[in-house]
């Protein structure tokens, strides 16, 4: 009496297959798992026991044995219920077992046989897809996901549903994916940009990041709306392409923070980690590893409000997956590498006072404090901002006046840019090269902030829509370098 | 007998006839002592020595002897000085005039003087050093150590092309009473003294003060009266110290002919955001609007001032150079 089931476990973006072999050798009553399940994954037994008995199946007399192969692989989690339960239904000849053979499933039961959805199904519909497995048994909610994958989804409210499913009793339940009730490619909304006055030089610098994605630093004093401007960055981004829109979902659903509702992550993300947050939370781990901020946020926005406040730790723990666009961690539990191309944009105060640069209040700060201060800012990892902006206290008449331009002309401005940036050639004119020598001599620029300068001046000068940079693109870029007065004293 | 007081410390007006010096003087080699500093880069020079300056030498309280770091000649300590001193928490105006006089002046010919402190002391010899010019650095500790500490790069440099002195021997720890005697050597050295930012009873007045018992000029450059980072200097003002308007004015005191500015190109934009940078320090928004320039070309604009060293921006705020 041996039947299986197939499931998936999460390492890092991957999904494993594993394969649930249910057997009952007879004997005394009895439940065990094997096969490294974790904590999460031996309470299945109760929710099986419970569900089972709920769903009105029979539970199989004597003892039971439930092994999750490969046996050497670390399970968390809950999402092997559905599994457990139908391989064991399957091995007490209560479902056909060989029509279960040919269907993944993947699912948490709740006591009463509902089946709940659990975090990662996109990317175990795709290891099912590669595997030939054309039917995916999930819960409802997943059903999208799932379908994402290019798997036909089998959405389950409940496990009687599976079993009379499997059965081949009464009508599949495939057509239940209700398009109606989901605004699947809904606009998310962002504020506007039509809500920040003055800051013209601000607004250009925002401009100029998100046609060439350039990291932003925003600084000054406090109320100057560094915060509000940063916040308005993914409302003037172009919208993801298709193969995006797969990945970010794909980290999202591991992440566990799709829902229902949302099951679809179309504009580029925008994450807003809070002071805070640990090195893990930032750019992930976990035992088994998890994604952190920074895969959240791929292709899309990292903010981090009030940098300097953040620890040291964590911020230096960004320079990897800054350059390299993916962060590798790696645990005694596995090594999981996550894609991380995101875009930083970064405020702080100019001292911890926060009066620097407001010219209508004084900084009493000692130089030891903003020695400290500053010592939070690496200058490896300042360099890494391609565009750094000192935001000026705005006066009475800039806050008084209409509102600016929104932020819908300046998104469409973007997108001919960018696409004028990734196609053009726009090569360097002999003159703006000079330029760009003559500043490295005169001004504090190292050979980082030298190429830097160079990349904004090819933004700039794809928003100019010129075919060549010229003296003035570099100019400007120049303009954007980082300061001397926020390198460590 | 210079090398007895430096090392020990005492103050000595003439040789005294304790037994601690016969032993001193008894074990003492001269040309061992040199040597020795030599070794670490360092050298002695006694105020009995002819190269020491005689300026410095004329105070009434003058060193015993001057501890030297740095291979440059001692002609450099003879020549005309002027030393720029000022608070250590300046404002970005401070250490934007700071490093103009130390730039124009050292350009000028003229040794920058300060007292490689943070704030307006670093600016200035930073500003003489981007000259290319000669700028020398008077310690309040012992001649070996760099403080602050976060200036040990800017010591090197100074050392390299200039010249770091102290009259306290290798070792000796910085103690707060030894800055205001180090001032008395500032303003001893220096033909005319400027200061650039001081809070009320700072270190800045001491040297100003000293300066002016021994007749030396002082200037201090005026600030705004509602800050209290020049009060001091606006003290001095009103107490009949010359008003700095421009580095131009400490060369016509010396007498010496300041070098005809080069005459740059600008840009049409360029022209016109200097013009309006003229009349007050602005943020570049505010220019922009004034000059009708679009954001990106007032950045542009900018820059090419800030190259051509007529503008230069801290905090978000551009000033044009003094």
């Amino acid at each position: 009496m041996l039947a299986r089931a197939v499931t998936y476990a999460l390492v890092g973006l991957e999904a494993r297959r594993v394969e649930v072999e249910a057997h009952l050798p007879g004997g005394l009553p009895g439940f065990t798992i094997v096969g490294l399940a974790d904590r999460a994954c031996q309470e299945a037994k109760e929710r099986v026991r419970s569900g089972t008995r709920s769903a009105e199946q029979q539970w199989p007399r004597g003892r039971v044995v439930v092994n999750l192969a490969p046996a050497g692989l670390r399970k968390e989690g809950s999402g092997f219920d559905l599994a457990i339960a139908l391989a064991l239904l399957a091995a007490s000849r209560q479902l056909p077992p060989d029509r279960l053979a040919r269907h993944a499933a993947l699912g948490e039961l709740a006591l009463d046989g509902r089946i709940r959805p659990v975090r990662g199904a996109l990317a175990a519909a795709e290891a099912a897809g590669r595997a030939g497995l054309t039917q995916f048994l999930c819960a409802r909610e997943s059903a999208r996901e799932v379908a994402l994958a290019g798997v036909q989804p089998v959405p389950l409210r409940h496990l009687a549903e599976a079993v009379a499913y499997l059965r081949g009793e009464g009508d599949p339940p495939a057509g239940a994916l209700e398009e109606a009730d989901v605004a699947l490619w809904e606009e998310p909304f962002f504020p506007d940009l039509a809500d920040v006055r003055g800051q013209e030089r601000a607004r250009r610098a925002l401009e100029l990041a998100a046609v060439g994605r350039h990291n932003l630093l925003l600084a000054g004093p406090p109320g100057t709306g560094k915060t509000m401007l940063a916040r308005r960055l993914p409302g003037i981004l172009i919208p993801l392409g298709e193969r995006d829109i797969l990945e970010v979902t794909r980290i999202h659903s591991v992440a566990g923070l799709l829902s229902h509702e949302h099951p679809l992550v179309t504009a580029p993300p925008f994450r807003a980690p809070h002071h805070s947050a640990s090195t893990a939370a930032l750019v992930g781990g976990g035992p088994g590893p998890r994604p952190g901020e920074v895969s959240l946020a791929h292709r899309g926005v990292l903010l981090l409000d009030e940098l300097p406040e953040f620890q040291r730790p964590a911020l230096e723990a960004l320079r990897q997956p800054i350059e390299d666009g993916l962060v590798s961690i790696a645990r005694a539990g596995g090594q999981a590498t996550f894609p991380a191309a995101f875009q930083l944009v970064a405020t702080m105060n100019l001292c911890p006072c926060g009066a620097r640069g407001d010219p209508a209040a004084e900084c009493f700060c000692s130089p030891q404090r903003l020695a400290a201060f500053r010592d939070k800012l690496s200058r490896a990892l300042l360099d890494r901002f391609d565009l750094v902006v000192t935001v000026p206290r705005p006066r009475a008449h800039e806050l008084a006046a209409g509102s600016s331009e929104s932020s819908e002309p300046v998104r469409q401005r973007v997108a001919v840019a960018r696409a004028h940036l990734l196609t053009g050639r726009l090569e360097r004119v002999p003159e703006a090269g000079e330029l760009l020598d003559r500043a490295v001599d005169r001004l504090p620029l190292s050979g980082r902030g030298r190429r830097r300068a160079a990349r904004v001046a090819r933004s700039a000068a794809a928003l100019a829509g010129s075919e060549q940079v010229l003296p003035e693109h570099v100019a400007e870029a120049l303009a954007y370098r980082s300061p001397r007065e926020l390198a460590p004293l | 007998m210079a090398a007895f007081a430096a090392e020990t410390g005492v103050h000595l007006v003439a040789e005294p006839r304790s037994g601690r010096f016969a032993a001193f003087a008894r074990r003492f080699d001269a040309a061992g002592y040199d040597a020795a500093l030599e070794r670490r880069g360092l050298r002695f020079l006694p105020r009995s020595a002819p190269g020491f300056p005689p300026l410095l030498a004329a105070i009434h309280d003058p060193p015993v002897g001057l501890f030297l770091r740095g291979s440059s000649c001692l002609g450099l300590l003879g020549r005309p000085a002027v030393a720029i001193v000022g608070a250590r928490a300046c404002s970005p105006y401070g250490a934007q005039v700071a490093r103009d006089c130390g730039r124009e002046l050292a350009a000028a010919g003229l040794v920058i003087l300060s007292g490689l402190a943070r704030g307006v002391d670093g600016h200035a010899h930073r500003g003489a050093l981007e000259a290319g010019g000669a700028t020398v650095a008077v310690l309040g500790c012992g001649i070996d150590r760099d403080y602050p500490a976060s200036h040990r790069d800017l010591a090197a440099q100074i050392a390299q092309s200039g010249l770091v002195v102290s009259e306290y021997a290798p070792g000796v720890e910085p103690a707060p009473w030894r800055f205001p005697a180090r001032n008395r050597i500032i303003a001893g050295l220096a033909a005319v003294t400027v200061v650039v930012e001081a809070r009320e009873a700072s270190g800045a007045l001491i040297t100003a003060d000293l300066a002016l018992e021994e007749g030396r000029e002082v200037f201090a450059v005026p600030g705004e009266i509602t800050s209290s980072l020049s009060t001091g200097t606006n003290a001095l003002l009103r107490l009949g110290a010359t008003p700095l308007t421009s580095p131009r004015d400490v060369l016509e005191s010396l007498g010496i002919e300041p070098p005809v500015p080069i005459q740059l190109s600008l840009g049409e934009a360029a022209q016109a955001v200097l013009e309006r940078l003229r009349d007050a320090p602005a943020s570049a928004d505010v220019l922009a609007r004034a000059t009708g320039l679009d954001a990106g070309a007032a950045a542009a604009a900018l820059l090419e001032l800030e190259l051509a060293g007529l503008a230069s921006e801290a905090e978000g705020v551009y000033r044009g150079a003094t």
